[in-house]
């Protein structure tokens, strides 16, 4: 990037040691099976499996076949069968059904079920209940971090986000504090740790239990501070559309633990390619932060060098020749091959997003982030929906105007309401109510309860308290309170003035220069005022739950060292790629390293699929 | 060195020596008269049991429990059966064992544990005689019953009764038998005149031992070592035969030329020492056998009533009035004590003692060990004697001499030193006559600390155990809180204190200790039957999760669900929540669900996947109707035959007209009436479309022509005007019927406007129809129109006409340089001008 950054951000701990870790512990667990074995993988944990241990390394530990877990009979004939399952109650009934099947025809077999991260007893109750309780054995993986890239470690935890803050299941508190643990003890001490959110706090209280059991001498501290955010204190950037490269990536191929699948459009080839999205692909992490406008010129920027080192080699001897072809030219053609498959990919992006439709969609969501026009905004939703462009596109710009409005108007919201169940069916009445219960996408109860409320005790007391009280009730429901947090923190620049997307000065860029990330801007601000002071007013409209807490480590004398500036970032409900580009930003402003870790990427689209009830 | 060696004896190769122990504190009127004792191994406690003086039908014995010195623990009328045998268990309880084959457990102090039976017949056939035997596996018990069955029990701590073989041809009480505990078997010896068998868990085995003398006659006691390896037997000839346990090897035979019989015979052997020794005694006389010597060498004249409790590496003789330590003297003891010793620890004590006196001798001495290279054998030997000392100052005086030599040496390793310093401490300190627990450093050493610190426990001698902890800095976790925890879990016995104090009490002493389980004491609180001390002192536990076991345990689920919430640890909930939900009947468990939020939606979750029923009785229960509609909107997807769906539908819209939801009571309903349309269609059409959305449904029926049902729909469901244009437009493009779309266009104003139609023949390649249609669009999409069917001309004459600097530039970004150059030029004159004003 182009402006000007402080050279001396430190460097990023290696991570490469928690993906040791988990190996060690998985082969461990699979040599308590000795003997050929087969393999049963839940669907999900396929791909974070892939980047732990390979097909080889598990052959190496006598699995002989390798299958996905299903609901369906299997084929194994293998006398001992292990299964590598998330603790789910679905998963486990499958198992059940194939260990009773398995009786039935009198067939005997042994049976190992390794959870992970963890297991629950809910699980251990479906066995019991099956009555199998005694023939499988269980155990537990704890791979809790999966790093995907030199700063993002993610969870692969996609459920977190439904089962906390809509299902109000806290199962994974615990995992998350787990996690923390693991993190604290390897890289830790953390000297401080701020949070906001019900599940944070929680999070943080579970990984201080746990660190007072055993309390060790902690190696070198190599990351300072932690800040944990839970997801439903900012909802509105993940339903933003994503306009930097790495995110608009994700929106339209779906970035799949940390890598993706181009398509033949893409790749202009028969076959679709897989590619690793990471710090490794130069020509990725040179865009990947990129506003998608300046991606082009960057591509053919790179285009050009490119034809310039090959060029170089007109001019040869035989000599340099040889070098070259030993030295350079593989990663010269490697280059070349990453290059082509981003110029196809920016390409299809082209053409889908600079269509008259996207840009009208881009200045719907900024109208709305503004609270400008909303009127013309309702009716272009509105016609969105009729004419059924897409069903979680309408989703999220429902809960966009819902959540910048601060709740729809009544008249709206059914209007709204009727004409999607419409396009739609009638079956995502059920989605609706999870978005209620979310506070998503909610109804304005302007005339109703709070009122009547402020009626009754305003009879009771004088005019100023009302007031206070008033506030205490509106914290009581779930309310965004976009516009007044906007206005407080100032996330939404005054006018549409000129915004240089190719020199970004603050982190609205993704957004093109839109809006300012709430998220990342509370984080910001938090680290330059090392507390919350100054933000009561912030954390009032947020409902609270900010805290401050020195963490264990205590360090303070090594303030000035490289890692106090190596903060931890942990969004517990998960963060898009676009937050994940502005921290970078950030960082490279102030002189500090991220480190993400996330339960799981997501972006508006998984997020709103979380609240589809998929009755399968 | 007169008084250090002034009570050894010479026997054989070794010298043998007799310490005092203690003074009894006891005061026995009879001594060891009229009563049976049992002294437990490693200086473990005493157990009489006195026979009544008058012997009337009503007098009763007397139990008596004191320790090593004599000091009294316990007292009590024993009231129970008549006792065959006394013994103590390896965890300090005394074990009762009664004529009718039932085993009473008392505790050190009396108190009575539990007790259990040697088997039923026995209350028939009566205990005839029983031993009370150590073996790797516990404790154990043999008895002989009246039927001449010997019953064995290895562990008392897991019963498993063993009826051994029958003996053949036994018709009385065997002259003498012993239990032997070999290759991980526990077996009977037993004589009966000149025979011996060998009783094992399938076989009864005549044997003989080697080399035993064809003289011998009747066998009349038998003693085994204490590691089980030896054997030794008395004959009524007074010869002992002295040999292996398995009767292969003999050591060697002695003729005692006693006739009469030994009231006691028992090995005194220090392992690792080349000279087993057996010690008989008579009333009165003690007797010392060694192995190497044929003869008997030295003997002990007793003072009354005595009884031998053999010990690991030497016998104890507990009489009325004296407490005695009979041991062979230590090969290191030995040669710094013996007269005229020139081993370099005798020399070493020597240059000390001189050094004290401030005598240059001291000098000569210690020249003489360096010239033989032999100070830190000199040093080592001082530290190793040490340790085998009882007296302080003995020990005190080899110490010194030790340290003095150290002082010669350049690397001495001091570890040995030191730990010696610090064992005996400890060692001295439970020595004490008010402690009472003589143990021997070898024995301390196999008995390890941790069992020593349990036995003080047991004891109730809590400061001293504690101070020992922290004396040999033990973990806090192994040591001082294990001390504690138990001295918490005793005192919440104490029944006379109220709960209150108790609790004060304990938090008072434990207060943050680590590694103190306040669960573990409140459980022992509520095995009291304290419930209420017990709650107070889980208040103390700082770990929520801790508590809710026992909260359960206690029955006070409502606080176990809310500690288990506070825990943060949903599987504790869920093992809560299980829990309530067995235990309690379904409302009241549902009710106290209804005031644990988290709880009831973590049983939600359960139950969604498990038990869809009961969810609706949740909800049922909370009279939630807005749920129950939800709930039934799920069950009617899940639903594959219609009729089930409709009704599913139907209780949905009741339920959410219940909830006064008649925005989704509605929806149901009209979801509802398009179900039965679209199966009508169904029927008579044969179009698949149930399950549809609406406007599915609408497009599909434009599309394939039913125009009349789609206006049926259409004005049924009061579909907005703005939705069926859009939908017709799309499924007439799509038709690609443009006649239709032509008419469709003229039958009133299109409420969407008419750039949609441009932009949906563009979409189908259609671009001739498209210009039918820009015409009548705004003048506002105008230029859109226009530049949609590639009309840049007509685009930039509108934008010109309109002067609007956005659509200018808006057409001007479609333009190419080359081609549209005449365009591209007025629209810049425009612009210009435009600025200009």
């Amino acid at each position: 990037m182009a402006h000007s950054s402080r050279k001396d951000a430190p460097d990023l701990p290696d991570f490469s040691l928690l993906k040791r870790i988990a190996r060690d512990q998985l082969i461990y667990l699979l040599e308590q099976l000795p003997g050929k074995k087969d393999l049963f993988i839940e669907a999900d944990l396929m791909s974070p499996l892939d980047r732990i241990a390979n097909v080889t390394t598990l052959k190496e530990h006598e699995v002989d076949k390798l299958y996905k877990v299903d609901h369906k009979p299997i084929y194994s004939t293998s006398d001992q069968l292990c299964f590598l399952i998330r603790p789910r109650i679905q998963t486990v009934k499958w198992i059940a059904d194939i260990v009773n099947a398995d009786k039935a025809a009198g067939k005997l077999r042994s049976y190992k079920i390794i959870f992970s991260p963890q297991k629950f007893y809910a699980c251990e109750a479906v066995l019991e209940e099956q009555g199998i309780y005694g023939d499988v054995s269980t155990d537990e993986w704890a791979f809790h971090l999966l790093p995907l890239d030199d700063d993002i470690i993610s969870l692969e935890l996609p459920e977190f986000f439904r089962d906390n803050f809509l299902g109000g299941d806290q199962r994974w508190v615990t995992t998350a504090g787990s996690a923390l643990h693991l993190l604290h003890s390897v890289y830790g001490p953390f000297s401080k740790a701020y949070g906001i959110g019900r599940c944070a706090k929680m999070v943080y209280e579970s990984w201080r239990e746990q660190g007072k059991e055993g309390e060790k001498k902690t190696p070198q501290s190599e990351i300072g501070t932690v800040f944990l955010v839970d997801r439903d204190v900012d909802f509105v950037t993940p339903l933003c559309s994503q306009v930097v490269y790495e995110g608009l990536v994700d929106d339209i191929f779906r970035i799949k633990c940390g890598s993706v699948e181009f398509t033949p459009d893409v790749t202009s080839s028969e076959k679709s390619v897989k590619v690793m999205l990471n710090s490794q692909d130069k020509v990725f992490g040179e865009i990947r932060n990129e506003h998608f406008s300046n991606v082009f010129g960057l591509l053919s920027q790179k285009a050009r060098n490119l034809q310039t080192a090959y060029d170089r080699r007109r001019g040869m001897d035989i000599k340099q020749m040889k070098t070259f072809v030993s030295e350079e030219l593989k990663g010269l053609k490697q280059e070349h091959h990453l290059l082509s498959l981003h110029i196809g990919a920016s390409e299809s992006m082209m053409k889908r997003k600079t269509k008259q439709d996207f840009q009208e969609l881009l200045k719907t969501e900024h109208s709305l982030l503004e609270g400008f026009e909303i009127r013309e905004c309702i009716s272009y939703i509105e016609e969105h929906i009729n004419r059924q462009v897409s069903m979680i596109e309408s989703l999220r710009l429902l809960c966009l105007l819902s959540l910048t409005e601060n709740g729809l108007l009544p008249k709206d919201y059914r209007s709204l309401k009727a004409q999607y169940l419409q396009s739609y069916g009638t079956e995502h009445l059920l989605t609706f109510a999870n978005l209620r219960q979310l506070g998503l996408l909610v109804e304005q109860q302007a005339g109703e309860t709070l009122t009547v409320m402020e009626s009754k005790v305003g009879k009771l007391v004088n005019d100023k308290t009302v007031g206070k009280l008033t506030d205490a009730f509106s914290s009581l429901a779930k309310k965004s309170n976009f516009r007044a947090l906007s206005k407080r923190l100032a996330l939404v620049p005054k006018t549409m003035e000129e915004y240089d997307l190719r020199t970004p000065r603050d982190m609205a860029y993704i957004f093109s220069g839109a809006y300012i990330p709430l998220s990342c801007k509370l984080i910001e601000q938090v680290l330059e005022r090392e507390g919350w002071t100054g933000l009561e007013e912030v954390t009032r409209l947020l409902n609270g739950n900010e805290f401050v807490g020195s963490a264990g480590g205590g360090s303070e004398t090594g303030r000035t060292t490289d890692s106090q500036r190596i903060i931890l970032v942990m969004f517990l409900g998960g963060c898009s790629y676009s937050e994940i580009s502005a921290l970078r930003f950030l960082g490279k402003e102030k002189g500090y390293k991220f480190i993400v870790v996330t339960t799981a990427i997501i972006n508006a689209a998984r997020l709103l699929e979380a609240m589809l009830d998929n009755y399968g | 060195m007169a008084f250090v060696t002034a009570s050894w004896n010479p026997l054989g190769e070794a010298f043998y020596r007799k310490i005092e122990l203690y003074e009894m504190g006891w005061n026995l009127k009879e001594g060891l008269r009229n009563c049976q004792i049992a002294a437990a191994p490693y200086g473990g406690p005493i157990a009489l049991l006195k026979e009544p003086q008058r012997s009337s039908p009503s007098a009763r014995p007397q139990l008596e429990i004191y320790t090593s010195s004599g000091s009294p623990m316990a007292s009590f009328m024993w009231k129970s059966g008549v006792v065959k045998q006394l013994g103590w268990t390896i965890s300090d309880d005394l074990l009762c064992v009664q004529e009718d084959g039932t085993v009473l457990v008392y505790d050190l102090f009396g108190s009575f544990k539990r007790h259990f039976s040697m088997g039923n017949e026995l209350v028939q056939s009566h205990v005839l005689e029983a031993k009370i035997f150590h073996s790797p596996y516990g404790t154990g018990i043999a008895v002989l019953s009246g039927a001449y069955r010997f019953i064995l029990a290895t562990n008392i701590e897991d019963i498993k009764l063993r009826r051994l073989p029958e003996v053949p041809g036994l018709q009385g009480v065997p002259s003498c038998w012993t239990v032997l505990s070999q290759d991980r078997q526990t077996k009977v010896l037993l004589a009966t005149g000149a025979d011996l068998y060998i009783l094992d868990n399938t076989a009864c085995t005549p044997v003989s031992p080697s080399g035993f003398s064809p003289q011998a006659t009747n066998i009349i006691q038998v003693a085994g070592s204490f590691s089980y390896k030896y054997l030794a037997l008395f004959t009524d000839s007074g010869h002992v035969w002295m040999g292996s346990a398995n009767l292969k090897e003999k050591l060697c035979e002695v003729d005692t030329k006693m006739r009469t019989p030994p009231t006691q015979m028992a090995w005194c052997w220090r392992p690792k020492s080349q000279q087993p020794s057996v010690v008989i005694m008579w009333e009165k006389y003690l007797l010392f056998l060694a192995l190497v010597v044929l003869n008997l060498l030295f003997g002990y004249n007793l003072d009354n009533e005595s009884v031998l409790v053999p010990e690991l590496d030497s016998v104890r003789i507990i009489s009325g009035t004296h407490h005695e330590l009979l041991q062979e003297v230590p090969v290191v003891s030995e040669e710094i004590f013996k007269i005229a010793s020139m081993a370099p620890g005798a020399l070493l004590l020597e240059a000390h003692k001189e050094y004290e006196k401030e005598s240059q001798k001291a000098d000569e001495y210690l020249r003489e060990i360096k010239e033989q290279d032999g100070l830190g054998e000199a040093v080592k030997q001082c530290v190793e004697a040490a340790g085998y000392e009882h007296e302080p100052e003995t020990q005190k005086m080899l110490l010194r001499a030790a340290s003095f030599g150290k002082c010669f040496l350049s690397n001495f390793r001091p570890e040995q030193f030191v730990s010696t310093c610090r064992d005996l401490r400890v060692l001295n300190a439970v020595r004490d006559y008010t402690v009472g627990i003589p143990l021997t450093l070898q024995q301390y050493k196999q008995m390890t600390v941790q069992v020593l610190i349990d036995r003080l426990v047991y004891r109730k001698l809590y400061p001293l155990a504690i101070e020992i902890c922290r004396y040999l800095k033990i973990p806090e976790y192994q040591g001082v809180s294990r001390v504690l925890k138990h001295w918490a879990c005793c005192k919440v016995q104490q029944k006379e204190e109220a709960d209150e104090v108790i609790a004060r009490m304990v938090s008072l002493k434990l207060g943050e200790t680590a590694g103190i389980s306040y669960s573990d004491i409140a459980a022992r609180a509520y095995e009291c039957g304290r419930t209420e001390l017990a709650i107070k002192l889980l208040e103390f536990e700082p770990r929520s999760g801790e508590q809710v076991p026992l909260l359960l345990k206690m029955k006070r689920s409502q606080l176990a669900l809310s500690k288990a919430i506070e825990s943060g640890d949903t599987d504790l909930v869920y093992t809560v929540v299980t829990y309530l939900k067995n235990e309690m009947n379904r409302g009241d468990f549902f009710m106290t669900l209804r005031n644990q939020p988290i709880a009831l939606s973590l049983y939600r979750q359960f139950c969604k996947h498990q038990e869809q029923d009961t969810l609706k009785d949740l909800y049922n229960q909370d009279d939630d109707h807005q749920e129950l509609g939800n709930f039934y909107v799920r069950a009617s997807y899940q639903e594959g035959r219609l009729d089930t769906r409709m009704s599913c539908l139907q209780n949905a819209m009741d339920e959410y007209n219940k909830a006064k939801n008649e925005f989704n009571a509605k929806a149901t309903e009209e979801e509802m009436r398009l179900l039965r349309f679209q199966r009508r269609l169904e029927e008579e059409k044969g179009e698949r479309m149930v399950g549809c959305s609406l406007q599915d449904t609408l497009h599909c029926l434009l599309i394939v022509g039913l125009h009349k049902q789609a206006e049926q729909l259409y004005k049924d469901f009061r579909v907005p005007d703005k939705r069926y244009w859009w939908l017709k437009l799309n499924a007439l493009a799509e038709k690609e019927d443009w006649e239709e779309m032509e008419k469709f266009s003229k039958t009133k104003k299109s409420p969407i406007g008419y750039l949609p139609f441009v932009d949906v023949c563009i979409k189908h390649h259609n671009k001739y129809e498209a210009r039918k249609y820009v015409s009548k669009v705004t003048p506002e999409q105008k230029v859109k129109a226009h530049i949609a069917v590639g009309d840049l001309e007509g685009a930039a004459e509108v934008a010109i006409e309109r002067r609007n600097e956005g659509e200018i530039s808006l057409v001007l970004s479609h333009c190419t340089a080359t081609t549209d150059r005449t365009i591209v030029d007025r629209l810049n004159r425009t612009r210009a001008t435009a600025g200009k004003k």
